[in-house]
């Protein structure tokens, strides 16, 4: 299949490893991965921020860019929790027919990475090989607003040697909320203390999840305490294999 | 210590009273169990329900359809209220409301009047009001009681003194009620509490109390509570007066079906409330002589004319919202500046300032959707928080600085060049930041000005050498172009 890959503006500038691992595992199942090269943030930050202003013109440009694909995979549950939350009623008060028609021919062929691989080609084990103590983390959007129930949990238990041990509390949020955790950051950071407790208790090497916001948020702290204990996307470990680390 | 009444007019913005909050680790314990211990109870007796999400589905249908019929609804409830023989006003908003109740509570000659819980007259600050007017309230429920011997404000709209725990109440009933051998069993408190009231409930003739539901099919009231103080109140006295918002009113009895199904278990983790109690007006020989119910406003029908904000009003009150909210769970209530606490707080009490007081309780959110999820009517909290922070931005002045942040990464993000070159920037500008001293090598651990919030306990990783889209455009390159 051809997919096209909506990589988000933090990935694409932060954690292009884990933009690397999609295309890897993509490429490694057998599909041709397409990077539109026009794409730049979905509005997320601006939108739930109060800036619904600033965030048309980026569903705009998001959907001139998108608009053809058969599938758009995006390594971000919080991103496309966004798209499929907000782009209708942002596209009504834009009030485009165009725009309102393409916003929903699109949606249904948006998926969050692990989506994609469960849900949209039927897969849990995708020939990863992770030979590390584990824990996951379920980031907020990719539970409540994509509903993803344990299918990152059956990609992960799929991945031969990982040794995968559950996290405390694993509906509670981490704190991080986007400008959340700077405008309210001593609520945030005692929110992400509770997270921390919980993912060293589980006694893993690395945390992981369908989000590098909530990763970064979470291995800020845990960088900053000096544990010793990493986060790393999912897609990263799926990338993994006995040949060669992603 | 002393607390003044809960005041959005007057309160510290969110960040700050939160900063205060969370030093006090004796709170945040009892915040923490407490909220443990309902949220568990309430998850047992929703998981047992086959058709839970049917119900709030009919939950939710039903109190849209009230809000679409409000007017309507509450000229019927006058009629067949009045018709059995109680006495309806209007109230435009809190100051007539506080009013009238001083006025009749006067014109019954009361000179003390027992009160039954009720979030409403706490939003209006009535106590105080009759104080000043030589009235004294006696509050009757238990966690009432121990905020107002306590001299403390509630912090939870179903649980008021959730933030104590079982010795700091032994220490305000000790003291306030002279009890120097007060045990600390909870039937020991109980005991002690029931000793104080009784009299009360004997002797004041007076009662003042606010309403879970007013049925507009046959006029009556409802009030749900667990300890029978309730029941005492709505029944011993000559004159009760109830004060209820708008909002509180429901088509048909009948509603009451779903209504009681879902409100019990989201609230308190009950099948049922031990008291369910509904009165329709007077009957002789029969609990008070007078019946008088105050229908409020304050703000409530300029929620009902925004259309995205409207949903607010559907709050059956339950407070499932506050003990799953992980901010909550933090701060408690009085971090909140109001009566209205947590998630529902922070929708509900800027709008009933009219977005004029209260603008950071819409960002006092991490958006998880806790709170979404557990709402027996499903308010969309997260959606309306969203709406109204906004509300908050649209007032904003062009010179505010997160403004001017944000609209500068728009333009950078409504052009691929300028992403692009910011990304390069960014790059060289983040270079002084990052440590190199063998501590936290490649790690920022400081950022200026707005950012500061994060490594203020939060390291950030160095930006990478390559974005993704620049290693994308080499590989597209060493392969010939084929795949971009
Ligand atoms: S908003 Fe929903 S969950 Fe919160 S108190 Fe109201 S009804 Fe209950």
């Amino acid at each position: 299949m051809r997919i096209s890959l909506f990589i988000t503006c933090y990935n694409d500038t932060l954690f292009p490893d884990t933009g690397k691992a999609v295309v890897r595992v993509l490429e490694r199942l057998g599909h041709t991965v397409v990077f539109p090269a026009g794409q730049t943030c979905c509005g997320q930050m601006h939108y739930n921020t109060g800036y619904q202003k600033e965030a048309m013109p980026l569903l705009e440009r998001f959907v001139a860019q998108f608009r053809d694909a058969d599938a758009v995979v995006v390594p971000s549950s919080s991103c496309v929790a966004m798209m499929k939350d907000h782009y209708p009623k942002m596209a009504e008060e834009i009030g485009r027919p165009d725009l309102i028609r393409d916003v929903a021919e699109l949606l249904p062929k948006i998926f969050e990475f692990s989506e994609l691989l469960t849900r949209r080609l039927g897969l849990d084990d995708v020939g990863a090989y992770y030979p590390h103590r584990v824990t996951y983390h379920a980031s907020c959007h990719g539970l409540r607003n994509l509903n993803l129930g344990d299918g990152p949990l059956r990609l992960l238990k799929a991945v031969r040697g990982i040794d995968l041990v559950p996290i405390a509390n694993v509906e509670q949020c981490c704190g991080f909320g986007g400008t959340f955790a700077v405008k309210n950051a001593e609520v945030s950071s005692a929110m992400l203390a509770e997270k921390t407790t919980a993912v060293l208790n589980t006694g893993a090497e690395a945390c992981t999840a369908c989000d590098n916001s909530c990763l970064m948020h979470i291995q800020g702290a845990l960088h900053r305490q000096r544990t010793g204990v990493r986060t790393i996307h999912l897609a990263e470990i799926l990338a993994s294999t006995e040949e060669g680390r992603a | 210590m002393s607390l003044q009444p809960l005041d959005p007019r007057t309160a510290e913005i969110f960040p700050m009273a939160a900063r205060h909050l969370l030093g006090d680790t004796q709170l945040r314990k009892n915040v923490r169990h407490a909220t443990d211990v309902i949220q568990n109870k309430r998850r047992i007796v929703v998981d047992e329900m086959p058709d839970w999400q049917e119900l709030r589905e009919s939950g939710k249908r039903l109190r849209e359809h009230t809000m679409q019929h409000l007017r309507e609804y509450l000229e019927q409830f006058e009629r067949n209220c009045t018709a059995a023989g109680g006495v309806v006003h209007w109230a435009r908003d809190a100051a007539e409301a506080r009013q009238i109740v001083v006025s009749l509570a006067k014109s019954a000659g009361a000179k003390e009047v027992i009160k039954i819980k009720s979030m409403t007259t706490e939003e209006i600050q009535l106590n105080p009001a009759l104080a000043a007017a030589g009235i004294r309230p006696y509050e009757t429920d238990l966690a009432e009681l121990i905020i107002q011997l306590g001299h403390d404000q509630p912090s939870h709209i179903v649980v008021p003194a959730l933030h104590k725990n079982r010795q700091q109440i032994r220490e305000i009933f000790r003291r306030e009620m002279n009890l120097p051998d007060l045990g600390p069993s909870p039937q020991d408190l109980a005991d002690a509490a029931r000793l104080f009231l009784r009299e009360k409930f004997l002797t004041v003739p007076t009662a003042v109390s606010g309403a879970n539901f007013l049925i507009a099919e046959t006029g009556g009231v409802c009030v749900v509570e667990s300890e029978g103080n309730g029941r005492m109140c709505l029944t011993l006295p000559d004159t009760l007066i109830t004060i209820a918002g708008i909002d509180k009113v429901i088509p048909r009895y009948e509603d009451l079906g779903v209504l009681l199904q879902l409100l019990p278990r989201s609230a308190t983790g009950e099948r049922m409330n031990p008291y369910n109690s509904i009165w329709t007006g007077v009957h002789p020989g029969d609990g008070p002589k007078a019946f008088h119910v105050i229908l409020m406003d304050n703000a409530r029908t300029s929620i009902l004319a925004d259309a995205e904000g409207r949903q607010t009003l559907n709050c059956i009150r339950c407070g499932a919202c506050q003990n799953a909210c992980p901010v909550y769970r933090q701060t408690g209530g009085h971090a909140y500046g109001s009566v209205y606490a947590g998630p529902i707080g922070a929708i509900l009490t800027p709008q009933l300032m009219q977005m004029e007081h209260a603008q950071s309780l819409p960002y006092a959110s991490s958006l998880c959707g806790a709170c979404y999820e557990v709402c027996p009517v499903k308010i969309n909290i997260p959606e309306v928080l969203i709406h109204l922070r906004n509300k908050v931005v649209k007032e904003k002045s062009w010179a505010d600085p997160e403004a001017i942040a944000l609209k500068t990464v728009a333009s950078i993000f409504r052009s691929e060049r300028r992403f692009r070159a910011a990304q390069r920037l960014g790059r060289i500008a983040e270079r002084p930041l990052v440590r190199k001293d063998g501590q936290g090598d490649g790690w920022i651990s400081w950022l200026p000005g707005l950012l500061g919030g994060w490594t203020q306990v939060r390291d950030l990783q160095s930006m990478p050498k390559e974005s993704f889209r620049e290693w994308w455009e080499k590989r597209a390159e060493t392969k010939g172009g084929s795949d971009v």
